[in-house]
């Protein structure tokens, strides 16, 4: 039984994509809202992102969204699923618009992939990281339920992951550095890659996530 | 391994409807926008992008309506262009469940759109699509000029020094099409190609002239394309999504199965 799925909407750009591929994979209620009372009652929360960081920061706080996700994820323990700029902002500081500190719920930092990116055999990369990549499970973990290890999913960004708790790191992708593809901690799970635009392994991995009860 | 070169079928949409004209004159009714989408989808197309030809005002709303349909059942990127020249613009396809607009002749008129949009949406989601044309030859080099409405305007600008400043500004990926190709089922012109692909360090996506698979190869590995975009031969049977990346597997380039 999936529940309610309460989006956090922090007015950083459209979350219909999130909120349709749910209710694809048979999310029984989706909220899109920054209401602390539908946030409360609801049995799981997804954390989006789209934009600069910066911007989203100022929101994210502006909105109380980060107290929000606090509760949700400390207090209330729900499963919690962080995507793209979402992943980001849980992080302590991004470099991206000159530097912004974030949420610092994960230690480490978002760092940019740099101006002259090459892969391991000298192939020149472009920037952003732009497309359907491989993502090697680094760990065990049930939101990787019939997603076959290596499976690619659809990242676009240009800035990113590096957790400092290696630990964490439950997915790897390979793009002139190491990316931090996906981090799980207790019931937090917080994907680089946008799930809800990568087919059938990530309508897998949401389906995944409507079952999921928050622990490993 | 590692990132999968792309194919994206592309949908020229007047009217609600898919069409695709040969250099834009025989315009044929290929069907409906959405059934077509997720036909791609189910093949594996890796993005969809979505060109308005519309003209009329009232043609907007059905594209953005036809949008938010392809939307509620197709998940992988979709990218929207044709008309957009405003913020407002951007912000209803991206509204209707865009992933990403192209934006084309508002970027000539006022290249600042591109910054701007860049810095409100983010550069993930600016796609800045150039039409070129080989014109006159410097020195034995071929020179590609960009052109506006369809092909028939030139505007003096350099092609690849065009790029190179719509990557300053903040596109987040060029769409290239050569209107010397366009529709006319010849390959890709891949000197522009890759004079462009070399240019710039943001994604390009090579359009324009597609007639067969070894086309879809040679755009890749000649013209160092990140993504390679079609219509016709994926409209009308000829190929699938699937057949595409057979084609490009078997040539060696890493594709999404």
């Amino acid at each position: 039984m999936s529940g309610t799925v309460a989006v956090i909407d922090y007015g950083m750009g459209n979350l219909h994509s999130v909120e349709s591929a749910l209710q694809h994979v048979g999310a029984e209620r989706v909220v899109v809202t920054h209401d602390a009372a539908l946030l409360r009652e609801a049995d799981r929360v997804v954390f989006p992102g789209v934009g600069a960081i910066r911007d989203c920061m100022a929101e994210i706080r502006r909105l109380h969204c980060d107290q929000l996700l606090d509760t949700a994820l400390r207090e209330q323990h729900k499963p919690v699923l962080a995507i793209c700029v979402g992943m980001q902002a849980l992080l302590e500081r991004s470099e991206e618009n000159d530097g912004v500190e974030c949420l610092g719920l994960l230690p480490g930092a978002v760092k940019h992939f740099g101006v002259n990116l090459q892969s391991a055999d000298g192939e020149r990369l472009k920037v952003p990281h732009m497309g359907w990549n491989e993502v090697t499970q680094q760990q065990s973990h049930p939101l990787w339920d019939a997603i076959d290890d290596g499976e690619r999913f659809y990242f676009v960004h240009s800035y990113f992951v590096q957790a400092q708790d290696r630990g964490l790191v439950v997915g790897s992708a390979d793009y002139g550095v190491a990316v931090d593809a996906a981090l799980a901690k207790d019931n937090l799970f917080a994907v680089q890659f946008h799930p809800e635009k990568s087919h059938r392994a990530g309508l897998q991995l949401l389906r995944n996530f409507l079952h999921w009860d928050g622990t490993c | 391994m590692g990132l999968a070169r792309r194919i994206i079928p592309c949908l020229d949409v007047d009217n609600g409807r898919v069409v695709k004209g040969v250099n834009f004159v025989d315009i044929r009714d290929a069907g409906d926008p959405v059934e077509i989408a997720a036909r791609y989808n189910e093949q594996g197309a890796d993005e969809i992008t979505f060109l308005d030809i519309t003209a009329s005002h009232e043609g907007r709303d059905t594209t953005a309506h036809t949008v938010e349909a392809i939307a509620r059942e197709v998940f992988i990127p979709l990218t929207v262009g044709g008309g957009i020249r405003s913020l407002d613009d951007i912000r209803s396809m991206l509204n209707a469940g865009a992933d990403k607009v192209s934006i084309n002749t508002a970027a000539i008129r006022e290249p600042e759109l591109v910054r701007r949009a860049s810095q409100r949406f983010g550069a993930q989601c600016i796609v800045v699509a150039i039409d070129a044309k080989r014109v006159d030859d410097v020195e034995g080099m071929p020179r590609y000029e960009i052109f506006t409405h369809g092909g028939r305007k030139p505007t003096g600008i350099d092609a690849v020094q065009w790029a190179q400043r719509m990557a300053e500004l903040g596109a987040g990926e060029l769409l290239l099409t050569s209107m010397d190709r366009d529709g006319t089922r010849d390959g890709f012109e891949l000197g522009v190609t890759r004079a462009i692909t070399d240019a710039v360090g943001i994604p390009v996506i090579a359009s324009g002239g597609v007639g067969n698979l070894q086309h879809l190869v040679d755009g890749v590995l000649q013209g160092g394309a990140d993504a390679v975009l079609a219509a016709s031969i994926f409209h009308f049977g000829e190929f699938t999504v699937g057949e595409a990346k057979d084609a490009m597997a078997a040539a060696g380039i890493e594709v999404r199965r």
